[in-house]
């Protein structure tokens, strides 16, 4: 990108104009585009998909009226929302009432800097990719604070506390998981620790040693947890908080939230993939070595479908289990997670000094552990399709 | 809980008093609740009650016997045929008329479906009060069967106006029959998936095992009744005590709390009575639809009707407790007073003792456990 804005100006396109401000009108073309292009859609299609997904689950239909399948749900539920009317209630601070959804935007957008989708395809690979993508995600509990805050609303201002003490709290064991992988790495640089795995599961970070394989399941609680889901959608939680923080939102400030919530479970799930499932990475086949653009493609598809496994099993989270006390919250984070993390990283700093051949039987005994795992799941699985009866659920009687 | 700190600190703090509700998603109508909170502990929940009075007693000393039928599915319009059934019996032990025995039967099955149907409701919106978001959907799926099971027997969803003073309004059909036994067929099994997904969850009971625990004195002394009382552990069914109808040919347990996984009269104890009541009813409609005998669903009935100068309190076991109607004749065509009692009404004044202490998201479970059911609040 900043090759190519080079090159114009070398050309002598922006003749007269400062270099900065044409980096500057170039950088904010860029986040506009990214923004139309790719996380708009994106976080619009994860709504529509968790809500027919969730349908399905509870033998319903869902969204299935805009374009096919109801694709463009999301569409036509953003025009809505920008068409109505943009309520500032006369009690609430309004500066901070109408910044709050922009921040919280902005913490979730700012990740997708270091999100590496492709070997090439990053906007900036930094070199301490994994430490910003903490820094920014933290924003988000500004943004939910002043939401709180400046409503001038007693649930928004529940909701707000729990979120703040909640997000707060989860980022440790959060942050301490991703340690793990930094030890392994040696790198914070998002491409650089999907480099150091390889394209098959043996090669993974998740297979590792078993210490990371606990710190993988510590690190998407945490995240759910910060992305304010179900289980730990306490924030938010309707029955008891009426909707929290974004009580007395409307319009489109309303949907920006949202917006960040189903655009996070994406990020949620292109971390893990990044740091413990070998992020893009795949075969060396022979038909990628002269096809730069098909190698890209793969490359996509590859780190796209195992981002959104996660982000399925979000959805299937949240559409089973029911909400935790926020005291039974706390308890979970302060008196297991964060314990248990700590636990995991000085396991994996132990590993390190594991002798090569031992390493390797020990991380395949992991492998054969969670492809075990994964047996006995997809024959429980097999076992209830069999002996479900979809005429009971399906066509209920008369 | 501090009013004021001492004056030499320069600040204090107070109690946050919030308002939960009239308009609020887990008071399930319209109730209201002044909640002063310290943080996330509630301190006090004082219960107002009043929104949705709609003067149905007084309405019935304005309209004949018959015609107040109808009024009363709307006391609670979730178990519309409890109340249909309490007025009836009490306008029919004034008056000495005797009830069919078909219709005493089609009563108990309209009532059985009828309470199974509101107690899905129930455990169902207790989940989603909890945050299980599929429990309530599967759970008003099946209720959508009784519905139309409902539609069937009587043509109503669900103000039903079926029980009638000597029977009931229509007969149940033999293919009607059928279809509920294969309704129950199909249900049974529901229960048990139910269970699994909700009532074993880990989380779920959580949240409740030894929350809000109501002892057998306290339930006595607040007056609990229904499953709210048995979830403390009382064997107290008006169905087996007072029996009623015909339900002492009928066999059936009345399950109480069993304090498996907490204290007894805990929150879970009053949702897990509700579950093993459904799974007594099917049972109970199960052996009136094989012992169903032939004959008119009605009795003579003389149109205008006019029960001898007297009084009479007939109670039912409602799915929230037990339901009377307090019928006072001057020998005319109007009943002369009319008073209703039930459950849910002296469930809410137990709320106010129990809630000192809890967290908030306690108090929305304390509720959904108690089953108020703002309809039958304030008639």
């Amino acid at each position: 990108m900043q090759a190519f804005i080079d090159q114009l100006i070398q050309d002598g396109a922006f003749a007269g104009v400062p270099k900065e401000v044409v980096y500057a009108i170039a950088m904010v073309l860029t986040a506009l585009i990214v923004l139309s292009v790719f996380v708009a859609p994106l976080a619009g299609v994860t709504s529509w998909l968790e809500r027919r997904v969730w349908a399905r689950m509870q033998s319903r239909v869902g969204p299935n009226r805009v374009g096919p399948q109801g694709v463009l749900q999301w569409l036509a539920d953003g025009i809505k929302n920008l068409l109505k009317e943009d309520l500032i209630p006369a009690a609430a601070d309004a500066k901070l009432f109408s910044l709050a959804p922009y921040v919280v935007f902005m913490g979730f957008l700012c990740t997708f800097v270091v999100i590496p989708f492709g070997s090439s395809l990053i906007v900036a690979d930094l070199n301490i990719g994994i430490l910003y993508i903490l820094a920014v995600t933290s924003l988000v509990v500004v943004g939910i604070l002043m939401a709180g805050w400046a409503s001038n609303n007693k649930w928004s201002l529940l909701g707000g506390m729990r979120s703040a003490a909640q997000i707060v709290s989860y980022e440790i064991p959060a942050g301490l998981a991703l340690l793990n992988v930094v030890f392994i790495a040696g790198t914070m640089s998002m491409q650089g620790i999907i480099k150091a795995q390889g394209w098959a599961p043996w090669d993974w970070f998740l297979f590792n040693n078993p210490f990371i394989f606990a710190a993988f399941f510590l690190y998407f609680t945490a995240a759910l947890a910060e992305g304010n889901r179900t289980p730990f959608d306490i924030p938010e939680a309707e029955s008891e908080l009426v909707a929290g923080y974004v009580t007395e939102y409307s319009g489109m400030r309303f949907l920006f939230f949202f917006f960040a919530e189903w655009g996070n479970l994406y990020v949620i799930g292109a971390v893990a993939t990044t740091l413990f499932l070998g992020g893009w990475q795949v075969p060396p086949l022979p038909m990628f070595e002269d096809n730069p653009v098909l190698l890209g493609i793969a490359e996509f598809v590859t780190f796209f479908v195992k981002a959104y496994m996660w982000v399925f099993v979000a959805m299937w989270v949240r559409a089973t289990l029911p909400r935790v006390r926020v005291d039974q919250l706390m308890a979970l984070c302060w008196k297991y997670m964060v314990p248990l993390s700590f636990i995991c990283l000085l396991g994996t700093i132990g590993f390190m000094f594991v002798p090569e051949n031992l390493h390797r039987v020990i991380s395949a005994a992991t492998l054969g552990f969670a492809v075990a795992v994964m047996v006995v799941f997809l024959v429980r699985v097999v076992f209830q399709i069999r002996n479900a009866k979809p005429e009971l659920y399906l066509k209920p009687h008369i | 809980m501090n009013d004021t700190a001492p004056a030499s600190a320069g600040f204090y703090t107070e109690d946050m008093t919030i308002s939960v509700g009239p308009q609020h998603p887990s008071t399930h109508g319209v109730l209201r609740f002044v909640v002063k909170t310290d943080g996330e502990v509630i301190s006090e929940a004082i219960p107002d009650v009043g929104y949705l009075h709609r003067s149905i007693e007084k309405i019935g000393e304005k309209v004949t016997y018959h015609g107040y039928v109808p009024y009363t599915d709307r006391a609670d319009y979730l178990a519309a045929m409890f109340a249909n059934q309490a007025f009836c019996l009490a306008a029919e032990r004034l008056a000495g008329t005797e009830v069919t025995r078909r219709g005493e039967f089609c009563r108990v099955i309209a009532c059985e479906l009828n309470r199974i149907a509101s107690h899905l409701i129930s455990v169902g919106t207790f989940g989603q009060d909890i945050g299980a978001m599929t429990p309530f959907v599967h759970a008003l799926r099946e209720r959508e069967t009784i519905n139309n099971l409902m539609e069937e027997i009587c043509g109503a969803r669900l103000t039903y106006n079926y029980i009638r003073i000597g029977g009931v309004g229509y007969d149940i059909l033999p293919e009607t029959c059928s279809r509920i036994a294969a309704f129950l067929d199909h249900f049974e099994p529901i229960v048990d998936e139910f269970n699994r997904l909700l009532s074993g969850n880990k989380i779920f009971i959580e949240r409740l095992a030894g929350v809000a625990v109501v002892s057998k004195e306290d339930a006595f002394s607040y007056n609990l009744v229904g499953p709210n009382l048995r979830g403390s552990g009382v064997k107290w069914d008006i169905r087996r005590d007072i029996p009623y109808s015909i339900y002492p040919e009928l066999e059936f347990e009345v399950p109480i709390g069993t304090a498996h996984v907490g204290v007894l009269g805990d929150s879970f104890d009053r949702y897990w009575v509700r579950i093993r009541e459904m799974q007594e009813s099917c049972k109970i409609v199960r052996q009136c639809l094989s012992m169903m005998p032939n004959g008119p669903a009605i009795a003579k009935v003389p149109r205008k009707f006019r029960p001898p100068a007297g009084e009479c309190y007939a109670r039912v076991e409602a799915p929230r407790g037990d339901m009377g109607f307090y019928v006072v004749s001057d020998g005319s065509e109007y009943p002369y007073r009319v008073r209703i009692r039930t459950g849910s009404y002296t469930a809410m004044s137990i709320i106010d003792k129990l809630s000192k202490g809890i967290m908030v998201a306690d108090l929305i479970a304390l509720i959904g456990s108690l089953d108020v059911d703002a309809p039958e609040i304030d008639r």
